[in-house]
């Protein structure tokens, strides 16, 4: 681990270099405003000092000299306006193929669990050099999930759910945090990414790096597919024709139609939103008779039922 | 004006507003702005105290790692109670209500502000609001942190929001009073001949600050006053669980919070702009762009607030806006700054305790401006964002800028105030410790932010134990540095020498009554016939053409 | 210059003339009733941003507000408006007696409005309709009332009351309280207002020479009703299509 007197902190993401490329160039930037000004007013506080029978000088008004730094400003926060904006685009699209994991924030620890069904709590396991996209929601308050060395963060909301993606370049251990005052633990709430070959991921997924005890190893969808049929839900959303709700098969990503004439797409906010609240948009063809299932089930839950979702046409996809 | 000499021939030598009258009652029922200014100035530096104090107590905790000299749940009170107190009832009206009070109407050759008994009900609403925020303390103390992010304010936390969202609710209504106090002041009340651009700058920054706290501080008091009722009235507003955003509420809280900070530095602008004028002896160069630049980062101030909201959740085009626009703001700052240096060059500069802290307030508030373009570049901001780099920068423009222009006004009117000198030598000895400790405390913290470091951590990793140890240490400087100049600032309230009607042969209509100045500020109605910072002429009320004895409208 | 603040006892100490201190006195207003802008903005920028996201919730709120009482207070506030107005103007005619009655008659309108929103608001709670623990709405049920009732049930209702989810019209009553209970709240302060002013009126303080008082109340008093101007479409209409 670097020291903390060295000019940057270690770099482990993609993204991390670049972000620092920026840092520099303000920080270079900075030193010289600050010698060039520190400079002017040393020159001027000696060449003008009060002396006897000196009189000071009246300034004539001219605009030249603020015109001109006006426009020098101005470059130079274009550039740093452009090149932050397109570093910063960058680092919020995540890649098609990155890979999932959820994220769950509640006072005060970070709940994970990888697409293959392993969960972690404040600890979070990834292979190093390939695209990971972290879908967060919280349980209670707002919560941000930072990795310093990754040159990272978003906050994470009750409600609703926020993106993160990175990919890790480098071997090693580092920080997560919590960054958004959360409560009275909010300094404990964080742990450690641990990016890891990729064959060593796959160990570590398949059991021999020692699981958290008694966490269950079935994948979210697969609890998605339990909890799914424990709720009733295949009561209507059998598939079979003429079922009371829609075949949800081939639902995730594609657009749907309402009674009210809009239409959206079906990403995870809408299903975690259908999930809770069914009534709020009803789809063309159905009536309004799914039960609210807000307070029945948790976060978690809801996570895995879309899990289960997206499983079912986990073939076209 | 009739009125003015009757009261002249009446008493030979005019009684200083000091003399006018010594009961407790006289003090707390004046409605002269001068002695309002002096209730304001005695109350916020308790108030400073107070939230030192805090400050005190976590930079200790924060010697170790582990946090073992308060437990978490009072090491959150702290620092919420350090952020209130130093924002809510320290910065916001320490220059506005003790410097803009004090010399706005004198500045303009008024006889008091335009609506004197608003202008003290302002300061009992001030301290009713004061009351109910200090009792939250003592009931057992806040730890929302000073911004009140909902769903933790309105729905989690176990500690006395109510009390302490009331009590910076009613203080809002008292920057508003004062606000709109000077803007009618100004506009309305501006001697016979003193022009918009023959005004002081101090006076154009200030009518800037009052814009923005009459359109954002009604903003901030509705978006407490909606906490309120969703905690204590149980109406849900931004709980997610009905379908409320929490994100919203930031962007109420911003739309106030982020001019607020404009609020807390353009007045320090304006006092900077007097101070370098009057120890350079020279007119301030470009006058019109730095007046006209004050009014522009108050305007742009009002569309930038989604900067402290890139990682909320907020669409990524409204952070680029936002980001865009945050960027302009930099613009005027930056003239302002090469117009303040440019006015010493070929200037006649001499080195009193006031361009001392003037010289502090530009070297930090350099520092503070320039950190801010990293937290505008969207990159960056959002690695930087909630760790200690911001923390380090808002307390560079806070501190740095807002606290040593006060400092500079306090020392450069202070024998205008109190009719007393300070002692000079101990003024430029604490100026120099003052900067020095602040650089110690604060330049560390924009290291371990770069490297990680999430403020409001009671608890913290190892390896930043070492510059936390550097800021501390830091801290303990500058707070030596605030108690000898508290010291030395009482001291010459009995011992120091009088003070001549204008020590540092300034310019501007405030110096050319008496120190401490008559009850009504001037004996008779000035009329101004020059521009400010008229050096190269013995007086801005000095008739050159005429001979009209201008020793006539000299006090 | 000097004359004329001799003659006018009530120009105070720090003004030169009687004009310096009325056009202060109405810039001043003018200046707080900016602020009192900023200060209702904040809650219709809520308004706006959840009307656009939950649009049935508010069809369904609007329509479980009474239109009648709201418009008989629009039509109430528009004539307190008017005789705030006469008040005004019979000061300034130096008509005092006159000035007064229209001030009584101002309050007694001030307060009708008041009693009228008693009376929306006991409704409201006996229907559980304030947000909270006891929130309780049953869209099926007032949808069969209002068929009962004999209404026409136009689409857009039918299918507001079918889909709507009942927390977000909990969401549109937080704000509909909030936003009428702090308009109330004002109309509170400017009764007291006016209390005032009818004592210092029949006191005999303002002639033509002198009104700032008057005129600056009632510019406040203008403001008030231009806010509900704005609520009662707002809250009360704008919904129901």
């Amino acid at each position: 681990m670097k020291s903390v007197f060295s000019l940057l902190p270690e770099q482990a993401s993609t993204v991390a270099g670049q972000v620092d490329a920026i840092y520099l160039f303000l920080v270079a930037v900075s030193i010289f405003c600050m010698i060039f000004a520190g400079l002017l007013v040393l020159v001027f506080s000696i060449r003008y000092r009060r002396r006897a029978g000196v009189e000071s000088e009246q300034p004539h008004e001219d605009s030249r000299l603020e015109i001109f730094a006006g426009v020098c400003m101005l470059v130079l926060l274009m550039t740093l306006f452009g090149w932050g904006a397109k570093v910063y685009f960058h680092s919020v699209r995540p890649p098609a193929d990155a890979m999932e994991i959820m994220v769950t924030g509640k006072q005060w620890m970070w709940k994970l669990q990888h697409p293959q069904g392993k969960r972690e709590i404040n600890e979070l396991h990834v292979p190093v050099g390939r695209p990971i996209q972290l879908t967060m929601t919280s349980e209670d308050v707002i919560h941000s999930f930072f990795i310093p060395a990754f040159r990272i963060k978003q906050d994470v909301l009750p409600g609703r759910y926020t993106r993160l993606w990175f990919e890790a370049t480098k071997v090693g251990k580092y920080h997560l945090f919590c960054a958004e005052y959360c409560g009275t633990e909010h300094s404990m709430m964080g742990g450690w990414v641990t990016v890891m070959t990729p064959a060593d991921y796959e160990r570590w997924l398949g059991g021999e790096v020692a699981p958290i005890a008694g966490a269950p190893q079935e994948t979210p969808a697969q609890l998605g597919e339990k909890l799914f049929a424990q709720l009733g839900c295949t009561a209507c959303h059998s598939g079979a024709p003429g079922s009371l709700g829609p075949d949800l098969a081939g639902l995730p990503g594609s657009t749907v139609k309402f009674t009210d004439g809009t239409q959206a797409v079906a990403d995870d906010d809408y299903l975690r939103e259908s999930i809770l609240d069914a009534q709020t948009h009803i789809v063309e063809g159905y009536l309004p008779v799914m039960p609210v299932f807000r307070g029945t089930v948790n976060e978690d839950q809801v996570i895995q039922l879309i899990a289960y979702i997206k499983s079912l046409s986990g073939g076209a996809h | 004006m009739s009125e003015a000499s009757t009261n002249a021939t009446a008493t030979a030598a005019p009684k200083s507003y000091l003399d006018d009258g010594s009961t407790i009652r006289s003090w707390l029922l004046t409605i002269d702005h001068k002695r309002i200014a002096i209730l304001y100035l005695i109350s916020i530096t308790i108030f400073f105290a107070l939230g030192a104090f805090a400050a005190a107590a976590f930079r200790l905790e924060l010697l170790t790692p582990q946090g073992d000299f308060l437990s978490a749940e009072t090491y959150n009170k702290f620092f919420t109670m350090h952020g209130i107190v130093m924002i809510f009832f320290f910065l916001l009206p320490s220059i506005p209500a003790v410097m803009g009070n004090f010399l706005i109407p004198i500045m303009i050759g008024a006889k008091d502000m335009a609506f004197p008994r608003l202008n003290l009900l302002s300061w009992y609403v001030f301290m009713a609001g004061a009351g109910l925020a200090i009792s939250a303390i003592i009931a057992g103390g806040v730890d929302t942190g000073w911004t009140f992010y909902t769903p933790y304010s309105s729905m989690y936390a176990n500690s006395h929001v109510i009390l302490a969202v009331t009590g910076a609710f009613i203080a809002g209504f008292s920057s508003i009073m004062t606000g709109l106090n000077i803007i009618v002041t100004v506009q309305k009340m501006r001697a016979p001949g003193l022009t918009w651009f023959r005004l002081p700058l101090f006076v154009w920054s200030m009518y800037a600050t009052s814009l923005v706290v009459l359109l954002g501080t009604p903003v901030v008091a509705i978006s407490l006053a909606m906490i309120f009722v969703e905690r204590f009235l149980g109406f849900g507003i931004f709980d997610p669980a009905l379908g409320g955003d929490p994100v919203l509420f930031q962007h109420i809280f911003w739309f106030y919070s982020h001019p607020a900070v404009y609020i807390m530095i353009l007045p320090s602008m304006g006092v900077i702009s007097e101070v370098i004028a009057c120890f350079s002896r020279r007119r301030v160069y470009g006058y019109t762009f730095v007046a006209f630049s004050s009014l522009a980062i108050a305007v742009i101030g009002f569309f930038v607030w989604g900067h402290h909201m890139f990682v909320s959740g907020q669409s990524a085009y409204a952070g680029v806006i936002f980001s865009f626009l945050t960027f302009f703001v930099a613009i005027p700052t930056a003239i302002k700054i090469i117009n303040w240096i440019m006015t010493m060059h070929k200037g006649s500069i001499s080195f009193d305790a006031p361009m001392l802290y003037a010289f502090g307030f530009l070297g930090l508030f350099l520092v503070g401006g320039l950190t801010g373009l990293f937290l505008s570049t969207m990159a960056t901001d959002v690695h930087l964002h909630d760790t200690y780099f911001v923390v380090s920068h808002f307390h560079y423009v806070m501190v740095g800028g807002g606290v040593m222009g006060f400092f500079a006004a306090l020392h450069y009117w202070w024998p205008k105030m109190m009719g007393r000198m300070y002692p000079e030598g101990w003024a430029k000895f604490a100026a120099i410790v003052i900067f020095i400790g602040f650089n110690l405390t604060f330049l560390p913290q924009f290291q371990m932010g770069y490297h990680g470091m999430p403020r409001r951590y009671h608890a913290y990793a190892p390896e930043f134990q070492i510059m936390h140890v550097m800021s501390t240490a830091g801290a303990s400087v500058m707070g030596a540095g605030y108690l000898t100049m508290f010291s030395y600032l009482i001291w010459s309230l009995f011992k120091g020498k009088k003070a001549s009607a204008n020590p540092w042969d300034s310019r501007g209509l405030e110096w050319e009554t008496a120190c401490p100045p008559p009850t009504h500020n001037f004996l008779e109605t000035p009329v101004v016939t020059q521009d400010a910072y008229s050096f190269d002429l013995p007086s801005v009320t000095c008739v050159l053409e005429k001979k009209d004895k201008p020793e006539e409208h000299r006090v | 210059m000097s004359s004329a603040s001799q003659a006018n006892e009530h120009v105070a100490h720090h003004f030169e003339s009687a004009e310096q201190q009325r056009q202060s006195a109405q810039l001043g207003m003018w200046a707080f009733l900016v602020t009192e802008v900023m200060f209702f903005s904040g809650l219709f920028a809520a308004y706006i941003i959840y009307r656009s996201l939950y649009p049935e919730a508010w069809t369904v709120g609007s329509h479980m507000l009474s239109i009648g009482l709201g418009g008989f207070n629009t039509i109430i506030l528009l004539c307190s408006s008017l005789t705030m107005a006469l008040a005004v103007h019979a000061a300034q005619t130096d008509k005092r007696g006159a000035s007064a009655r229209w001030i009584i008659l101002t309050i007694v309108l001030g307060l009708a409005f008041l009693g009228v929103k008693m009376v929306e608001y006991s409704a409201k709670i006996e229907h559980h309709l304030v947000p909270g623990a006891h929130f309780h709405l049953d869209p099926a049920q007032e949808l069969a009332n209002l068929q009962a009732a004999g209404v026409q049930v136009g689409d857009h209702l039918r299918h507001a009351m079918e889909t709507v989810n009942t927390a977000h019209v909990q969401l549109f009553f937080s704000l509909y309280f909030a936003i009428t209970g702090l308009h109330a709240l004002h109309m509170i302060i400017g009764i007291g207002v006016m209390i005032w002013l009818l004592k210092t009126t029949i006191e005999g303080r303002y002639s033509s020479a002198y009104i700032n008082p008057v005129e600056v109340s009632g510019l406040y008093w203008h403001f008030v009703d231009i806010v509900w101007i704005f609520l009662f479409p707002l809250l009360y209409l704008v919904g129901r299509h």
